[in-house]
């Protein structure tokens, strides 16, 4: 199992890459290499061209500015687990991030790999689609924004062109107090989720949602939001009853299946973690008497 | 009185290079000059196979070789032979070294490419063009023996390999007269062999004297050593095979493989040394797997729920050749009838062809899955009759004033098999009390709450220290340092630790002063293989003999050196003085000296030179290991998961060498069975493909899922060895899955699911809660 | 053809400087390259832990990195883990005390990566030892005396300190 022979370029500046990714082809970007180095060893892809994203400190910033988390693509989760902002900003990340692989693959794997690698069961993309992240592309015909809902293409596709490279992201953290919670269902610890569910909830005054935000992963080729029930319990007084409403609605998402589990199986996973991450937000929410 | 060793708490002698890197494994060992190879192998389960276009790949810079067997002529004619030949196998099919005419599973050996590094092996490999013509395929074992199956190889009538039968009793008469019969079908699923080691191969052939030597990562050597001198027509004289540092076994490396030939004629023909290492993805379709069975069984209780017999019949997944005779079945049908004391037993084991990777015994053979049959259906009983688990055990156990116990089965030779001893009711009761008494009353308080714990128990016997022998050769050099030298191969079992303790004791030396060398041919001359939990019961006794012989030599120079009588001799830390008078002493090292000769100084009288000693203890007959394990459990029945609250195993060894390693043993058994009975599924697709050949597909256990498990000895000496040892390498194992499947069964029975099968993934737990709530 | 390059590094604090064809992943850069044999190939998709090496301190995959990357890196492996004059890191011993491993193949990639966890978790408890090794697979112990094993070092990094 080792990697076909290919040309290595390792750009030390943005423009290099950019110069790079436009005289190439059939290249692959190589960030954490956490999934990219796995697929090169087992010659499930056979690129020409690696290009290391990994020595380019423009893509490594994680920073707040103008209410806006921005994170370069190459900042590794291990980094992002650790973080400061992050723990006060964006704590449900961190939350994910403990079930992403282990803590010597964290050291490695990136945001940026995550979300250009785009697996249906990767935890990652599914906090990018909770904060409705944006991400900056960059590419010889210059730089373009991608909301994350039309980041997805199809299985494992996100929206960049052979000569792009995913940059970075922003996000808007939540600024009023709120609830977050994250919860998967793997097989062992720091698998690939069969599925996961992120949580946002925010109470008014009376203890009824004012809004909330709820992303799943591993259902369909990319991160689903459940709009219809984030809409559906604004201004409700949560209760079991509205948890098993949203529940249900989480069961009705068209699911995929493969080989290894079935579409019912993960319908019914669905539900059951959407309830209970939804029951754990509201509880950090301080909403959790009545649930 | 020197220092005690056996059954002391010993560090390992193995550790201090395995812990700081300096462990030498097969890819560690790097020869001038050397090639390396990969293989090209089928991508069809079954297929004829005609061109081979090797032209673009030998066209690759770097690229030595590509090689058919057509290209080594008359000297890969033959296909594999068979190790374990028996009259009872009607077709004993084994493939060819490299496939000649037809494929039979997927991952099969078609070519290889040498190349002067395993990275270019690997470029050219996937450039060789093999044109098949795809065949029927049978994936699907259960219906194998139907009279419309396709057949696994072209030319056969059927896919049969082998019908094994054991009965006694009056089967008939019992059943048609017993209280209650329960019938049950039980599916067992294979898993692998994932050691976390790959098998490897260096091949290195020198003209000169045309001597061979291979290093591969092997439990059994001196099996690959006779085999391949076979294959090549070699003497064994000329062929030195050695087992490296191995990192893990587990059954399949006791096996002889097409690549050990095909490098071997390599090393030969390119007159460099060659090396291949399994890579993962080719342990997954290149080395032998186990445990696919299905089971149509009945049992007959008496009304107060003794178990009275069972019947049955079994098909047994051989996978597509026969590399491994009918031992792995053989193993399965002669592990019953277990601990229990059965009046009659009639059991049908019908072993078939499938174009999957061939089964031979991983971890415990066939045991396991006879555990899993007499367990659940002991649980049946119980849950049937409504009688405590515990109990049905105890009235059904073989009595301790029963021992020696004659089963009813038979040897191979027609000997009845008989249970040494054993502690059967004593291990079940300990078991029990460590449970508490509070269990049933903490599963009423948690289902209350919804949750659903369970309670799960099961026994076995094993039979250990498998015949005939393994031997040991001890030699005390002039520096008084002592060699012990033994045929018997190590995968990490800590064998060296326990030799050198029992040579440590018997001769009295300190242990650090022992070098212990294994599974090496051209080191000791013969050995069998390391599997069947024999090698502490068959070799450990030849270090006592051997040691004993040594004792007893020494002593005799000694009392001729000292001028003293033998009797007033003891031998303390390597040197032998007169009791009570320590400075009339000589030491080991200058009786070892002097039994070297000198020129014109006689032998002393009546004693041959070398202080040192062969023995092979012969194991006439099997020690049984014996032991009950508990499990605690809780079923989240929303998502299907299983959390092993608590692991119990209560276990009978006979006499302990190093209580430290045996609980080592027995508890990455344990873990290893838990693996089967939870994660480890093995995806073929019914076009024989296999799908999880990698291990983000393939579940092994790993720290964060498993259960902190307690374990408890019971020492019940064997009579039939020095010692009074019994194998453990396998008792971990052998109930483990029949453990966790009898305690998700006793969470769930409050839903009517009953289980009776393995490995159960979550989907499948919620599949089953489903189907009992419809049946209502 | 395969591309080459030429890359310094340090290896267990000995500046190493090799010509690699760009393509070499790391764990076969270490044995076969520089002879560090210690470093075990078990999977080579990042799963079984087995090629866990030290860069700049963090513990990854060297299966999972091509020697290029590691270019003016630090590396360490279980051959550098033990001080120079041959004192066994407290893992190590704490490893041959508890009998923490049998075939061995999987200790040096366990030992690096207890001993990066530990150095930034000296309070660790069973469960965080469990969670730090779970992408470490044994098939030989079943893990309990590893983590004893862990345990033990982590008390007595702690006393060390």
């Amino acid at each position: 199992m080792k990697p076909a022979p290919f040309a290595y370029h390792d750009p030390r500046t943005l423009d290099d890459l950019v110069g790079i990714l436009g005289q190439v082809e059939n290249a692959k970007l190589l960030a954490g290499g956490q999934s990219l180095m796995p697929m090169l060893n087992m010659r499930y892809v056979i690129p020409d061209h690696v290009v290391d994203l990994n020595r380019i400190p423009e893509l490594s910033h994680l920073a707040e500015s103008d209410g806006l988390i921005e994170i370069g693509a190459t900042v590794r989760q291990a980094a992002l687990e650790r973080s400061a902002l992050i723990a006060a900003r964006c704590p449900v990340m961190q939350e994910a991030l403990g079930c992403v692989g282990h803590f010597q693959t964290r050291n490695r794997g990136t945001i940026g790999g995550s979300l250009s690698h785009l697996d249906p069961a990767a935890e990652l993309p599914g906090i990018a689609a909770l904060y409705d992240a944006t991400l900056h592309v960059a590419g010889p015909r210059g730089r373009r924004d991608v909301a994350f809902a039309d980041w997805g293409l199809s299985y494992m596709t996100p929206n960049l062109a052979p000569d792009e490279a995913l940059i970075g992201l922003s996000l808007t953290p939540w600024r009023e107090p709120h609830g977050a919670a994250f919860l998967e269902f793997a097989r062992r610890h720091g698998d690939f989720a069969i599925v996961g569910v992120a949580c946002l909830v925010a109470l008014d005054g009376a203890g009824c949602v004012q809004r909330a935000a709820i992303s799943l992963v591993g259902v369909d080729v990319k991160p689903v939001r459940l709009r219809a029930a984030e809409v559906a319990i604004a201004g409700v007084a949560p209760s079991a009853e509205v948890l098993a409403e949203v529940a249900a609605m989480a069961r009705r998402l068209d699911c995929l299946s493969d080989t290894h589990v079935s579409a019912a199986y993960r319908q019914r996973l669905a539900a059951t973690l959407t309830r209970r991450a939804l029951a754990l937000a509201l509880a950090r929410a301080g909403g959790g008497h009545d649930v | 009185m020197g220092v005690r060793y056996i059954g002391a708490e010993v560090k390992r002698l193995e550790d201090p290079k395995l812990i700081t890197g300096r462990g030498r494994y097969v890819d560690d060992i790097h020869l001038p000059a050397m090639l390396h190879a990969a293989f090209v192998r089928s991508s069809h389960a079954h297929a004829k196979i005609g061109d081979i276009d090797v032209a673009a790949a030998a066209a690759v810079p770097g690229v030595v070789a590509v090689l058919t067997a057509a290209d080594f002529g008359p000297r890969m004619a033959a296909a594999m032979p068979q190790p374990y030949a028996a009259p009872v196998i009607k077709q004993s099919i084994t493939q060819h070294p490299l496939a000649r005419e037809e494929v039979c599973y997927v991952g099969e050996t078609i070519a290889v490419v040498v190349a002067e590094s395993r990275p270019v092996a690997e470029d050219a490999a996937a450039l060789v063009a093999v044109d098949y013509a795809p065949l029927p395929v049978m994936a699907e074992f259960r219906k194998a023996l139907d009279a419309d199956a396709a057949t696994a190889h072209a030319g056969a009538s059927d896919n049969l390999m082998a019908t094994l039968r054991a009965q006694f009793g009056d089967t008939e008469a019992i059943f048609a007269s017993a209280p209650h019969v329960f019938r049950e079908t039980l599916s067992q699923h294979r898993g692998g062999c994932h050691a976390m080691e790959c098998r490897g191969v260096v091949a290195s052939f020198d003209p000169g004297p045309d001597e061979l030597t291979i290093w591969t990562s092997t439990q059994a050597p001196y099996l690959v050593r006779r085999l391949l001198a076979g294959y090549l027509g070699r003497d064994e004289s000329t062929l030195r095979v050695a087992a490296p540092d191995v990192g893990g076994g587990f059954g399949p490396k006791a096996g002889f493989y097409a690549e050990e030939i095909v490098l071997a004629l390599l090393a030969e023909r390119l007159q460099r040394p060659v090396k291949w290492i399994e890579d993962r993805r080719e342990h997954f379709y290149a080395t032998t797997q186990q445990r696919d069975q299905f089971w149509d069984v009945e049992v007959a209780a008496a009304s107060d729920g003794r178990i009275l017999g069972l019947r049955g019949r079994c098909i047994h997944d051989n996978g597509a050749y026969v590399p491994y005779g009918v031992l792995l079945p053989a193993t399965s049908l002669a592990a019953f009838p277990g601990p229990y004391a059965l009046a009659c037993l009639d059991i049908r084991i019908d072993a078939v062809f499938t174009n999957m990777v061939p089964n031979t015994p991983v971890r415990g053979a066939g045991r396991p899955n006879t555990a899993f049959v007499l367990e659940r259906m002991a649980d049946r009983v119980a849950r049937e009759l409504k009688i405590d688990r515990a109990e049905v055990r105890r009235r059904s156990f073989v009595r301790p004033d029963q021992f020696p116990y004659e089963t009813g089965m038979k040897a191979r030779d027609g000997s009845p098999i008989s249970y040494d001893s054993g502690s059967y009711h004593a291990c079940l009761d300990r078991v029990m009390a460590k449970i508490g008494t509070d269990f049933v009353a903490r599963q009423q308080a948690a289902r209350a709450e919804g949750r659903y714990l369970g309670l799960g128990i099961a026994a076995y016997v094993e039979d250990t220290g498998l015949a005939p022998f393994e031997g040991v050769s001890i030699r005390v050099l002039p520096s008084g340092d002592v060699v012990l030298r033994t045929g018997a191969a190590s995968q990490g079992q800590g064998h060296a630790t326990v030799l050198a303790q029992i040579c440590a004791e018997g001769l009295g030396v300190r242990i650090e002063r022992i070098k212990v060398e294994a599974a090496d041919t051209g080191k000791f001359p013969l050995g069998i293989a390391t599997v069947a939990s024999r090698v502490a019961v068959t070799a450990g006794s030849s270090a006592q003999l051997a040691a004993e012989r040594v004792r007893a030599k020494a002593l005799k120079v000694a009392a001729d050196m000292l001028e003293a009588a033998e009797q007033d001799l003891v031998i303390e830390d390597g040197i032998v003085h007169v009791a009570g008078v320590p400075e009339m002493k000589v030491t080991l090292g200058e009786i070892a000296r002097r039994l070297a000769g000198a020129p014109g100084q006689p032998m002393p009288a009546g004693v041959e030179p070398d202080l040192a000693a062969t023995a092979y203890f012969e194991a006439r007959q099997t020690p049984f290991a014996n032991g009950t394990n508990a499990a605690e459990v809780e079923v989240d029945i929303e998502t299907g998961e299983v959390k092993i609250l608590r692991y119990l195993v209560v276990h009978d060894c006979g006499r302990l060498l190093n209580p430290r390693l045996v609980d080592g043993q027995i508890v990455g058994g344990v873990v290893h069975g838990i693996g089967n009975a939870l994660y480890e599924r093995m995806v073929y697709d019914e076009s024989g493909q296999p799908l999880t050949t990698n291990y983000g597909e393939y579940l092994l256990p790993l720290a964060t899922e498993m259960p902190p498990i307690e374990v408890e000895h019971i020492e019940t000496p064997s009579p039939l060895n020095p010692l009074g040892i019994k194998g453990a390498g396998e008792g971990g194992t052998i109930p483990a899955i029949a453990t966790i499947i009898s305690a998700v069964d006793d969470a769930l029975a409050p839903l009517n699911v009953r289980i009776a099968e393995y490995p159960l993934s979550p989907e499948r737990l919620l599949d089953l809660i489903d189907a009992a709530a419809k049946a209502g | 053809m395969s591309e080459k390059r030429r890359i310094s590094l340090t290896v267990n604090g000995k500046a190493v400087e090799r010509e690699v064809e760009t393509r070499t992943h790391l764990a076969d850069f270490l044995r076969h390259e520089i002879g560090l044999t210690g470093t075990h190939v078990g999977c080579e998709h990042g799963v079984c832990g087995a090629c866990t090496v030290l860069v700049d301190g963090a513990a990854v995959r060297s299966c999972l990195m091509l020697a290029v990357q590691a270019d003016g890196a630090a590396v360490t492996t279980v051959e550098g883990l033990a001080r120079p004059d041959g004192t066994l890191h407290p893992l190590q011993t704490a490893f041959w005390e508890h009998h923490g491993l049998q075939c061995g193949f999987c200790t040096p990639g366990m030992l690096t990566s207890l001993a990066a966890y530990l150095e930034a978790h000296p309070n660790a408890d069973e469960p965080d030892i469990r969670r730090a090794i779970s992408g470490n697979i044994c098939r030989c112990t079943g893990y309990q005396n590893i983590v004893a094993a862990a345990l033990d070092a982590a008390r007595v990094m702690r006393e060390g300190r």
